[in-house]
């Protein structure tokens, strides 16, 4: 028994500060990206998340060549990415491609220039590293505060434009007659968006906030109906999956002879993508897939339990009504 | 004035008075003017591209009139209107949206509001009375996007009544539906705007399925309208004056066809036609 646990867990796993501090910043980030992961995924943008990924790495590289704290940066040029996005027209259809490409390309542009300055002029040889995959080990404690306050205004954010957000993803026009401000929800869900994203690639690099905040929502709307369902699941993956993935990276230090440790990135991803293949397992998930649409009839019915339920209660309505 | 005109029959809901829309020197509308009352199924009819759609961007606050002014229940529309229900075009519910039907349905009670909503049996009352009320119960718990055409109409449906509109607006909600679904919502539609005393105005590019139920139409062709009962506006010479040129309209079978007529030769009939409706 013993021997299991310690193969589980490598001696140190619990009384090690770097992995306190890991797991903490990486749990919160999990769940702000969740939130705002879900919202992405249902309004269609995770390429955007993505370019403002590349926007984050920009951001990062010129914070570590000035000597800021790079979630500053991060964050800080996230939020004014997405400031640009918004203008170019990420609101139209057609235009969100073009702000998205065009914003990216730009990014990435700025990332190349940084990131050599940083690894030539600076002795930090590891910036490339740290800043496009992550380097959670390695984030001080003083961090925490800024995450603190970040996780806050993003989850803020989404909670003041739930509504309005899920009205407006339904139909921006539907929205726009019951007077909702269709342009200021887009900038609330943008700005939650950019800190989530520059929070994530404190977390797993830059390149990879991306599987972070789609992840664990694409994994979750393939099990749910509803929203807070939503929300509540991708949190649990994206915590399950980023602690799980820190366990296992502490634990690479121990495997074979050679003593070298994994990044924690890969686990974290790997974990992430191998629950979305097993979220498409249940069959519950088949019911949303490619069958023609004469046949959704009969895929409504493949719910009974929730029929026969909801028939019990409507009658129930029906009756306290005609009362 | 308005006062004389509420007593007549039913009050009036919607005045529509010399609306024009211009897009990039475009006429879109030229001086359309009608009105709908309480109770009253409006059919607004007319061929693509006619500014149908337009027009209930217009009605909706969404599209400023170049000229021209609109009334709801005598009052100047103002942007936050809570007493038009409307269900625009197109809505794509994709089958990843996390909402059932009754969460959507709620959403038209307080879906412009800014904050989380708490849980309220009251609420939860409203939206399975509206659900039954459009004949959704079935599936009240279904994903929207995994609902045939005809059901996410009856949801949208519910979603743009719960809020208790005077008026609902509905963009060609026959336009993706088959046969029966079509006159299935439409008998729905007839049903609500009598027993709720609800105008409905409904636009559609194709009048036939709307026959049985629509009391007055809104004719619409190149940016003119011509309004009434159903009877006074089909009729050849109100059309062909409209269209600015004959058109014949045939009655095949409780049917209607509005038929261009030959395109030369018919110069002295329009101009009859003028004479007639002016009279």
């Amino acid at each position: 028994m013993h021997k299991l646990y310690t193969w589980v867990f490598e001696p140190g796993f619990f009384s090690n500060a770097p992995v306190h501090v890991a797991a903490l910043i990486g749990g919160v980030v999990a769940v702000v990206s969740a939130v705002v992961g879900v919202f992405t995924v249902i309004r269609g943008q995770s390429f955007g998340g993505h370019a403002l990924g590349d926007v984050s790495a920009a951001g990062g590289s010129g914070a570590l060549l000035i000597g800021l704290n790079p979630l500053l940066g991060f964050v800080g040029l996230g939020i004014a990415g997405g400031g640009v996005m918004d203008m170019i027209g990420v609101r139209r259809v057609r235009g969100r491609d073009l702000a998205t490409g065009i914003v990216l390309g730009a990014a990435i542009g700025l990332s190349a220039l940084f990131l050599y300055l940083d690894s030539t002029a600076g002795a930090t040889t590891g910036a490339t590293q740290q800043i496009l995959f992550g380097s959670i080990f390695t984030i001080p404690s003083a961090t925490i505060p800024f995450v603190a306050i970040f996780s806050v205004i993003s989850l803020a954010s989404i909670t003041a434009g739930w509504r309005p957000l899920l009205l407006s993803t339904v139909s921006t026009d539907i929205a726009a007659a019951r007077g909702v401000p269709v342009r200021l929800v887009g900038l609330l869900y943008m700005l939650a968006l950019a800190v989530s994203v520059g929070l994530s690639s404190l977390a797993v690099g830059a390149i990879l906030s991306t599987a972070l905040l789609i992840g664990p929502a694409a994994a979750a709307l393939r099990l749910t109906r509803r929203v807070g369902w939503a929300l509540a699941v991708a949190g649990l993956i994206g915590v399950g999956a980023t602690w799980l993935g820190i366990l296992l990276a502490y634990d690479s230090y121990y495997w074979g002879s050679g003593h070298q440790g994994l990044p924690v990135s890969f686990f974290i991803v790997a974990v992430i993508f191998t629950t979305y293949l097993l979220s498409g397992l249940p069959p519950r998930a088949s019911r949303r897939g490619a069958a023609p649409p004469g046949l959704t009839r009969q895929r409504g019915a493949a719910l009974p339990g929730a029929r026969s339920e909801e028939r019990g209660t409507s009658d129930e309505g029906r009756g306290k009504a005609a009362r | 004035m308005d006062q004389a005109s509420d007593g007549a029959v039913a009050p009036q809901i919607l005045d529509v008075s010399g609306v024009s829309v211009s897009l990039s020197g475009r006429r879109i509308l030229d001086h359309v003017s009608f009105t709908v009352g309480a109770g009253q199924f409006t059919g607004l009819i007319g061929p693509n591209g006619a500014g149908k759609t337009t027009l209930l961007r217009v009605i909706l606050g969404l599209q400023r009139p170049t000229d021209g002014q609109v009334t709801i229940q005598g009052r100047p529309r103002s942007h936050r209107n809570q007493s038009i229900g409307y269900v625009p075009q197109k809505v794509l519910l994709d089958p990843d949206m996390p909402l059932r039907a009754r969460d959507l349905v709620a959403l038209g009670l307080d879906g412009h509001r800014f904050g989380i909503r708490l849980r309220s049996k009251e609420r939860n009352q409203a939206v399975r009375e509206m659900l039954h009320a459009v004949d959704a119960d079935r599936f009240a718990d279904a994903r929207v996007g995994n609902l045939s055409g005809g059901e996410q109409q009856r949801v949208l449906i519910a979603h743009a009544l719960i809020s208790r509109p005077k008026l609902l607006l509905l963009d060609e909600p026959l336009a993706n539906l088959d046969i029966r679904s079509g006159q299935e919502i439409i008998s729905l539609l007839a049903r609500i705007a009598r027993e709720q005393q609800i105008a409905v105005l409904l636009s559609a590019h194709e009048m036939n399925p709307l026959l049985p139920v629509m009391d007055h139409v809104v004719y619409l062709a190149a940016g003119r309208a011509a309004s009434g009962p159903t009877a006074e506006v089909i009729r050849a010479e109100v059309l062909s004056s409209l269209y600015g040129h004959h058109v014949d309209v045939l009655h095949v079978r409780g049917r209607v066809l509005v038929v261009a007529g030959p395109a030369s030769g018919e110069g002295a009939d329009l101009t009859a036609d003028h004479a007639v409706e002016a009279g």
